[in-house]
């Protein structure tokens, strides 16, 4: 990590700045109308936070309804597999056996019990495969609200399933025919909604990316992953681990892992994006480590766009992945050199995707799935005294169409 | 009340001057290189001789969220034909070339621009005849970065305020927006609409007491009567999505004719002539 800064930097690491800026990152690029709501939207969220009885309603329900601490995992038989027995020891952070399946859920229940909070009854989401879309759909259930999902049309056919599980929790799903038709254009939707009903909405938005303070408050709520998953490491193993790393869509089950580590400059922090048919195909969506610096829903930060600065249509295996954007706390992490980013194929993933199933029983999301087979090539490389630890950020029921149709099964 | 520093401004000019003689300024918004970039030139040069008081003109982008249907539609099309922002900066220098003196402001989503580079863009603008520059998504928050460059070269800062901005971001635009204020008319995105927002008067009479800019509307402007409401307020109006839709319903050929019609139209010296 040659262009790591100095470790002082990192150990009393407490960005982003009261502008929302993660060093040259981050920031408020929205349009005037949503600039006294966004403005609103900070100061509610820092008073929930001081809150001690808002920090106990949501630490009740982590508890007893999305069912945290999540377990942390040693994949005995995996490593070994991968390491023919001399390598690490690899752990899994069970984000799949929250409820809904994933990491979302920490998020939308966050955000929901905020927008009670300030007394916003109807609430908007994006969703690209669905997760968020469904967790979100899931908290406003629980708590009495009205829920409005934007989907890009491609998405809605190509995610079914999670369509139908949205309008069963009694959310209004909404097909977005603009643009691409998939997740950034469901994003552009929802900010168009929430320009235009301002005063009653409340925006949830589902990742560590767009304007301030979008990344630093999912960032919060995603956080519990990695403040769980240290405390559980080092109770196990009685040392931090060598490394960490997960996968990077938007990037918030990796923030979420990330954040509590990122001060512990011994650990090196690997994040895993969307190689889809290759780099050099141009159809993938490794924003960092393919990308350039710009602005995209909100935020200075990497973002995959042509020679014009127009945005580009991405392609991943894993809907969860296919966004041309990235969280700004996660580019400046990759600017200071604190962590490090890679590409998987669509190809790769699916081999990490079976290899989990196969070893452990575990059938992960293919978005995870990136991250698993990554780790597996990590862990060829480490020595048994090392430790690694792997976000495994959902579970993999709702991508079995796709996995079939990429292994050439008709169900 | 803030007071602005007086730079001179080819657009606080001309829309200080239609003020005096008691009108109310007429600014068309056009994507450039929708349809094709031709019939846009053709548009605009039609429009000026119907004698539209000055243009803003859109610079396609991939992803517009401050706009509607319409004119997302408009971009899509212009990207599809291959419009880059050279492209746009390009036609306004033919604009200029043509004889075309009246206010041309460039409106454009932020990516692009920073793309291009935020310096270069406004100091080739600058060569090519734009007077001011509309950012929909840089807020005055952002704004420091493109503020400098207009500043050297002279050119205008067009800021946006919207029915829920406060007295603050208010004060904020007075400060450190220059040609007009872009009063965006209504919550919501750019698109045609069958009435003006329901307490726009004291909106604009709001506006107006935090700053001495010439205040433009924007944002479903419609028809004649919206616009000779809003003249009771403001110094002016732009006129978009109305007029695309019009001009949609007839063949490429005769756009050009039917948006000097439109501009007429919105006047009130003509009825729309209908198919």
């Amino acid at each position: 990590m040659a262009r790591m800064m100095e470790s002082e930097t990192f150990v009393n690491y407490a960005l982003p700045d009261e502008h929302g800026n993660f060093g040259r990152f981050g920031g408020t690029f929205a349009p005037e109308t949503l600039m006294p709501a966004i403005g609103e939207l900070v100061t509610a969220y820092e008073e929930a936070k001081a809150d001690a009885a808002f920090q106990a309603e949501i630490d009740r329900l982590a508890a007893s309804y999305v069912g945290r601490p999540t377990p942390l995992y040693e994949a005995t038989r995996f490593a070994a597999e991968v390491s023919g027995g001399n390598g690490p020891r690899v752990f899994l952070k069970r984000e799949d056996l929250a409820h809904t399946g994933a990491h979302k859920i920490n998020n939308a229940l966050g955000q929901a019990l905020l927008a009670k909070r300030m007394g916003k009854q109807r609430i908007i989401a994006e969703t690209g495969a669905g997760q968020h879309g469904v967790a979100t759909a899931t908290a406003c259930a629980l708590l009495g609200l009205d829920c409005i999902v934007y989907m890009g049309e491609v998405d809605v056919h190509r995610q079914s399933l999670n369509v139908f599980r949205m309008r069963l929790l009694g959310a209004e799903v909404i097909p977005v025919t603009s643009g691409s038709k998939t997740l950034k254009d469901a994003i552009n939707e929802a900010i168009r909604d929430w320009v235009t009903n301002v005063d009653e909405t409340y925006y949830i938005f589902g990742t560590v990316a767009g304007m301030h303070p979008y990344p630093m408050m999912v960032r919060d709520f995603q956080s519990v992953i990695g403040r769980e998953a240290r405390q559980q490491v080092l109770d196990i193993t009685g040392a931090l681990p060598s490394a960490i790393t997960a996968c990077v869509g938007g990037g918030s089950n990796a923030m979420g892992l990330f954040h509590a580590f990122i001060p512990d400059t011994d650990v090196e922090i690997i994040g895993v994006e969307a190689g889809g048919h290759g780099l050099d195909t141009g159809q993938h969506a490794a924003t960092l480590v393919a990308g350039e610096e710009g602005v995209l829903h909100g935020s200075w930060s990497y973002i995959l766009e042509d020679e014009n600065g127009q945005i580009l249509e991405t392609h991943s295996i894993s809907a969860g992945l296919d966004y041309p954007g990235v969280g700004p706390e996660l580019s400046y992490l990759k600017s200071t050199g604190r962590a490090d980013f890679v590409s998987v194929t669509d190809e790769e993933a699916l081999e990490g995707f079976k290899l989990l199933c196969r070893t452990e029983g575990i059938i992960p999301a293919l978005e995870s799935s990136h991250a698993i087979y990554h780790a597996a090539q990590m862990a060829k490389r480490m020595s048994p005294n090392e430790t690694l630890l792997v976000n495994l950020s959902g579970r993999g029921d709702k991508d079995m169409h796709t996995v079939a149709e990429a292994l050439g099964v008709s169900l | 009340m803030t007071t602005t520093t007086p730079i001179p401004s080819r657009i606080r000019d001309t829309l200080d001057a239609i003020h005096e003689d008691g009108r109310s300024a007429l600014l068309p918004f056009v994507t450039a290189g929708y349809p094709t970039m031709e019939t846009c030139e053709a548009t605009i040069l039609a429009m000026v001789e119907a004698g539209a008081d000055g243009f803003e003109i859109g610079i396609p982008f991939s992803d517009p969220i401050a706009d509607g249907p319409t004119v997302q539609h408009t971009s899509q099309v212009a990207l599809a034909n291959g419009t880059s922002l050279t492209d746009c900066i390009a036609l306004v220098a033919r604009l200029r070339e043509a004889g075309v003196t009246v206010p041309i402001m460039l409106m454009g989503y932020v990516n692009p621009v920073i793309k291009y580079g935020i310096e270069r863009y406004v100091a080739d603008c600058a060569r090519a005849g734009v007077d001011g520059f509309i950012v929909p998504d840089l807020p005055i928050e952002e704004s420091d970065r493109m503020l400098e460059p207009c500043r050297e070269h002279g050119r205008d800062l067009i800021f946006m305020v919207a029915p829920t901005s406060t007295d603050q971001r208010l004060d904020l635009v007075g400060e450190h927006g220059s040609g007009f204020v872009y009063c965006v008319s209504v919550k919501g995105v750019t698109g045609a609409r069958d009435s003006i927002a329901e307490g726009l008067g004291d909106y604009l009479d709001r506006i107006r007491q935090h700053t001495d800019l010439p205040l433009i509307v924007g944002f479903g402007i419609s028809t004649p009567e919206h616009a000779r409401q809003v003249g009771q307020h403001a110094d002016g109006v732009i006129v978009a999505s109305a007029m695309i839709n019009y001009m949609n319903t007839l063949p490429e050929t005769d756009q050009p004719a039917g948006a000097a019609a439109f501009v007429r139209y919105i006047r009130g010296e003509a009825e729309l002539p209908s198919e």
